[in-house]
């Protein structure tokens, strides 16, 4: 047995080394860059090496028992396993366990400061419709992006029109149900800056998998400089014309008269539709369709032409019978939104 | 103590009978339970028969459930795949986990009781073998429904949990319907033969086997059964009302209209956490036979684990809330149900630590059954110890709906469950046929599972906490969940290697093999009793019993029950009997006459299917149709075969007993499952009531300001119209019983009228009121509970014209009175239900 443990030794080293460095990512809840995400992996980390030693015991014990490592019992003895094994020791670890975890439910529960960033969330098959609320009582709406001040509270608002969504961004915290016909609430502390990735994790229908989004957590300044370009209208293309303006222009008329302008609003311009997501600044955004595609050129084409091969089920009818060219202008003026 | 008979544990026949007697006897015996053979064959109704039908149907399900998790794994092997596109992923994910859990794991865990029950409690078969014959026939048509919508594109996509508003507005097509009326009525299967179970383990005992010395299986299964009948009847609750918003948009689950999506999850999951431990406990339950087997001893702590079981279901009904941690509930909720789902892994420790106490007091011998149990054990308490986490909502909050759960619920089910059940088909199965199987094929089988299982899912665990969510179609690379899925599809087919060694070594041809030698692991415990390969009959006599392992301690037990030295040891009539007991101390009480073959159940089975089947396609007309055929074809069945009345009062049961042929009330098996039938329809009801005051205490708008109805006076009518039929109901019983003939003709007579008038009474509460159940959830509620206590007192009427048909044709008298108290008792719970449903419409109206 003292023989098999150096073998077992550097196992476990290169176990532990090999686990750790498989918890990161951008979604990952091990890798946590939020106030709540880091309790709840701290939790975590205590629980799984609390249950590694408890399954080596039982195993531990049921192996002697079989082996007659322990002399053989009496029928007294063996009663000492249940009453010690099944339910003194279980009930200790529990109540401590209990104690442990629910103490941090207070706060993980608790509501923000007054006058934190406010933002309300709502879930719709299959993408996020994001609305700030400024200080001043405004409010401005985007999509499928999240940015954050670091090291500030930020309050949610979770709706859902249509089905069941849950709003997770497993690097900040755990995650919360949006529910038609009710509002749930959760409260975000980011402690550091970076990219991140939220995803829904309630089925949702066909393009469940494809419901994500990106997450960035800034610096205070840059966040505040974000959101008032943000509040923005749209920029308006100049009158000059070169070639790329003109593409761009064209590509303006193409939004109108194809009727995008039915489902997405552009502020600043004639679009006001509100079924689908507000693309005023839809070029500026780190990704397409709900944290799928990268925001490229090629990406917004094939977005425009693909929509129903891209994201199953989706809303949105594809614009595969456009002549080429236009694709192309859509693409082109959607790119300009910065 | 049984009026009939002093009983004082006789010994057996001090000598054998002789042997022209005993093949005479055996003869006899052979005749009255032979299967029929041809095409007629699929009409035997004996337990064993219908025990293996039933096991090999789960058992094809679970392979075919097993081959949509491959699909599964292959989509999810590398990221971006489109093996499968995401409409079809979500069908089969959706369809495999509604036939692990409803068409293998419910049905596998009755079909082994079916088979083994009654060999361990020494009858010859349970006492309503039509029952077990028509819940077999139910579960094949449902099950063949269900699984076949996938080829044709039409299954049901919403998981298999079902969320409305996704399940309810957001899914078009038959899929859904055909969720909801098809599983319903597996369910409906399930609960009669969770009936079944419940009785025959209650009052086809051996005489002496007091309660406290049934094989823990029974006690296991006692337990299973009893949850079946509380939490299955939330789950067709909750079906009935989303199928109602579908076909016929009564809103219950549509905001706009006053109605809850979570009201769903609240009766979902008041079945769907139960369920886990109705798959679990059935399972341990072969463990606990297994463990003393292979240790040589009897088990170490059996109040113990009977405690802990009938712990672990009281409590599993308390856990409910634990799924729906993150919708936002307020934190004393989660508080309090984290702290009741932790506690529920003390008894789950009580039962491990009871069995590792027996391997330590006893010497263990080292056998395939004993590997796949240790095995199980070792898996499963991964998946409990993973279950303490997710208990806690803290942790919940990040691992839910995550792959670490996909991760401890196939730890918890395929340790707790699969892996039991594969040493139990080691175990048992020299009693299916004579043979064993293959002792090396067991081992290299086991090995492919363990390893492939725990390469399976233990990467999942890892998965699902950087932030893999469930039931992803696919996901895109470069997010840390690659290499994981990858490792994750490769185990899967290790897996199901094993799985495919384990199916071959039970249906290879075993011709040659020879027969394995008479209770081959020298178990402690009747089912070992038989002769290899064993008769149809069952046991050959009924012995006495006064052990818990009576095949060690009894001395001469196998010798005595062989030669006919016990009871029933004949069947001078050519009948098939039983004997029944008293539920406590099995004291014996009855000789009970049980039906031989018959295609009735099936027929039952089939038009009952019928209904559920076109029902789907919203064919509502030839569903209705059917049904009625499905209620013609069960007064059938019962008309002819319940309740009959005998040649003969009484007939000896051999060892100077008498017992009577005929018994009615409490004595008889009828009037119990009469008892615990109508413990789930209530249960049922009240699920309908909780959904009235969850919108009442939640909603501000219920009743809306709107509401008109239903008032007080109709209500209130028909509570009394109806309380006076069963008063009616009661005075014909006691006519009967004196053969007070016009009486008891003119009291059924009035009960009817007052009946029908009073179902007529409460359905005119919403209607004269002008309740549209279309308009708000208030106003469907309401009607929902008028229908279904109308409903009960028109079935309550047909029975009262059943009971009067009887005694008119002389099937019914005064001593000859099963029908009339069983239909009393049914009163009983028409009356309960009425004057809770009408209190309830009629009164919380005013308190708001």
């Amino acid at each position: 047995m003292s023989g098999k443990r150096f073998i077992e030794c550097p196992v476990i080293v290169f176990a532990v080394a090999l686990v750790l460095a498989g918890c990161t990512g951008p979604q990952s809840s091990l890798d946590p860059a939020g106030r709540e995400a880091e309790r709840i992996a701290g939790l975590f980390w205590w629980m799984a090496g609390g249950a590694v030693v408890v399954w080596a015991l039982v195993v531990w014990l049921a192996w002697s028992a079989m082996h007659g490592r322990v002399s053989r019992h009496t029928e007294r003895q063996a009663r000492l396993y249940v009453i010690g094994g099944g339910v003194l020791f279980p009930t200790l670890v529990l109540a401590g366990l209990l104690a442990y975890g629910l103490g941090m439910m207070p706060a993980l529960l608790e509501p923000a400061p007054p006058g934190s960033l406010k933002i309300s969330v709502s879930g719709e098959q299959w993408w996020w419709r994001v609305r700030y609320h400024t200080a001043d009582g405004g409010e401005v709406e985007l999509a499928n992006e999240i940015r954050l001040p670091v090291g500030e509270p930020a309050s949610f608002e979770l709706e859902s029109p249509d089905v069941i969504h849950s709003f997770w961004i497993p690097s900040l915290a755990g995650k919360m149900d949006m529910i038609p016909g009710r509002r749930t609430r959760l409260v975000l502390h980011p402690t550091r800056t970076g990219t991140f990735r939220g995803q829904c994790a309630e089925f949702c229908g066909d393009s469940h998998a494809l419901m994500a989004f990106p997450v960035v957590v800034m610096e205070k300044d840059a966040f505040a400089a974000w959101l008032t370009a943000q509040r923005a209208p749209a920029a308006t293309p100049q009158a000059d014309a070169g070639p790329e303006a003109r593409r761009v222009n064209r590509g303006r008329d193409a939004f109108l008269e194809h009727g995008c302008s039915a489902c997405h609003t552009v502020r600043g311009t004639l679009a006001r539709g509100a079924i689908g997501p507000d693309l005023t600044h839809v070029g500026g955004r780190l990704t397409l369709g709900a944290g799928i595609l990268p925001n490229d050129h090629p990406s917004f084409v094939r977005w425009i032409a693909e929509t129903d091969r891209v994201k199953p089920g989706v809303l949105m009818p594809h614009y595969r019978m456009l002549p080429s060219g236009e694709h192309d202008a859509l693409a082109a003026y959607l790119e300009s939104l910065q | 103590m049984s009026p009939v008979t002093h009983h004082d544990d006789p010994d057996p026949l001090p000598h054998a009978p002789t042997p022209e007697l005993q093949r005479a006897q055996e003869e006899r015996l052979r005749e009255a339970w032979r299967s029929p053979s041809g095409w007629r064959y699929w009409s035997d109704v004996n337990n064993t028969i219908v025990g293996i039908w039933y096991t090999a149907v789960a058992f094809l399900f679970f392979l075919f459930g097993g081959v949509l998790a491959l699909m599964i794994r292959l989509q999810l092997a590398v990221p971006g795949n489109d093996f499968l596109s995401a409409d079809r992923y979500n069908q089969v994910f959706t369809v495999h986990g509604s036939v692990m859990m409803f068409l293998f794991a419910i049905p596998v865990f009755e079909s082994i009781a079916v088979i083994f029950l009654p060999q361990m409690l020494g009858a010859r078969d349970l006492p309503f073998p039509r029952l077990s014959a028509f819940g077999f026939w139910c579960f094949v048509l449902g099950g063949i429904f269900l699984s076949g919508s996938l080829l044709f594109d039409a299954a049901p996509r919403g998981g298999w949990f079902m969320y409305p508003p996704l399940t309810s507005t957001y899914q078009p097509g038959v899929g859904a319907d055909m969720w909801l009326l098809g599983f319903s009525f597996i369910e409906v299967a399930a609960i009669a033969a969770a009936v079944e179970l419940i009785v025959g383990t209650l009052k086809c005992r051996p005489p002496g086997m007091r309660i406290n010395l049934i094989p823990l299986y029974c006690w296991y299964v006692l337990v299973a059964a009893a949850m079946v009948l509380f939490a299955f009847p939330p789950l067709i609750a909750g079906s009935m009302l989303l199928e109602l918003e579908r076909a016929f948009q009564w809103p219950f689950f549509d905001p706009a209209r006053g109605g809850d999506p979570l009201l769903w999850q609240h009766l979902f999951w008041l079945f769907g956490h139960p369920e886990v431990y109705i798959i679990f406990l059935p399972s341990i339950a072969i463990i606990a036979m297994i463990v003393p087997t292979f240790a040589r001893r009897p088990i170490v702590g059996y109040g113990w684990i009977v405690l802990a079981a009938v712990g672990t279901g009281f409590l599993s009904f308390g856990l409910w809330v634990h799924h729906m941690f993150t919708t936002g509930l307020p934190g004393v909720s989660l508080a309090l149900f984290s702290a009741a789902s932790e506690a529920v892994a003390i008894p789950t420790g009580v039962q491990i630590f009871c069995f590792v106490a027996t391997i330590a007091a006893g010497r263990l011998t080292h056998s395939v059954p004993m590997l796949y149990t240790l095995g199980g054990l070792a898996t499963f308490i991964i998946g409990g110890l993973t279950g303490v986490m997710v208990a806690l909502a803290s942790f919940d909050f990040q691992a839910h709906d995550t792959f670490f759960v996909v991760a401890h619920l196939h730890y918890v089910l395929i340790g707790g469950s699969v892996f039991p059940i594969i040493a139990g088909c080691y175990y048992f199965f020299p009693l299916i046929n004579g043979k064993k199987l293959s002792d090396k094929l067991g081992k290299i089988a086991f090995w492919f599972l363990f390893t492939g299982f725990n390469a399976t899912f233990l990467p999942m665990h890892l998965t699902g906490l950087r932030g893999m969510p469930r039931r992803v179609f696919t996901y895109p690379e470069g997010l840390g969940f690659d290499a994981l899925n990858l490792l994750s599809t490769v185990g899967a087919f290790v897996l199901a290697i094993g799985v495919g060694i384990v199916a071959w070594d039970i249906v290879r041809p075993k011709k040659k093999q020879p027969l394995s030698e008479r209770n081959p692991w020298n178990a402690g415990t009747l089912e070992w009793l038989p002769r290899m390969p064993q008769e149809n009959w069952g046991v050959r006599s009924i012995p006495e019993i006064d052990s818990r392992y009576p095949l060690w301690d009894q001395p001469n037990l196998v010798r005595d029950v062989d030669q006919g030295r016990f009871y029933l040891p004949d069947a001078e009539e050519g009948k098939r009997e039983t004997l029944v007991t008293s539920p406590i101390d099995a004291e014996p009480v009855q000789i009970l006459r049980l039906p031989g073959p018959s295609f009735v159940p099936a027929l039952a089975a089939i038009t009952l299917g019928g209904f559920f089947i076109l029902g789907t396609f919203y064919l509502w007309k030839a569903a209705v149709v059917s049904l009625v055929i499905a209620l013609g074809t069960i007064l059938h069945w019962l008309w002819t075969t319940t309740a009959v009345i005998p040649e003969k009062a009484e007939k000896s049961a051999g060892l100077g007993l008498t017992l009577p042929l005929y018994s009615s009330g409490a004595k008889s098996v009828g009037w119990w499952a009469m008892l615990i039938t109508m413990l789930a329809v209530f249960t049922a009801f009240v699920s309908l009531v909780f959904a009235y005051f969850f919108y009442w205490t939640i909603h501000e708008d219920f009743p809306p300001a709107s509401a008109t109805g239903p008032g007080v006076f109709w209500p209130a009518l028909g509570a009394a119209l109806l309380l006076g039929a069963w008063a009616l109901t009661l005075l014909a019983r006691r006519c009967n019983r004196v053969d007070n003939a016009p009486a008891f003709y003119a009291f059924l007579t009035v009960a009817i009228v007052g009946s029908l008038a009073g179902a007529a009474a409460l359905l005119a509460g919403p209607w004269r009121t002008g309740l549209d159940p279309t308009r708000h959830v208030y106003d469907a509620t309401v009607w929902l509970l008028a229908i279904w206590t109308a409903l009960h007192a028109v079935v309550g009427v047909i029975m009262q014209g059943y009971c009067m048909a009887r005694r008119a044709a002389g099937r019914m008298t005064g001593r000859h009175d099963i029908d009339i108290h069983n239909v009393t008792l049914f009163w009983h719970f028409v009356a309960i239900t009425t004057v809770i449903a009408a209190g309830t419409i009629a009164g919380f109206p005013l308190v708001k």
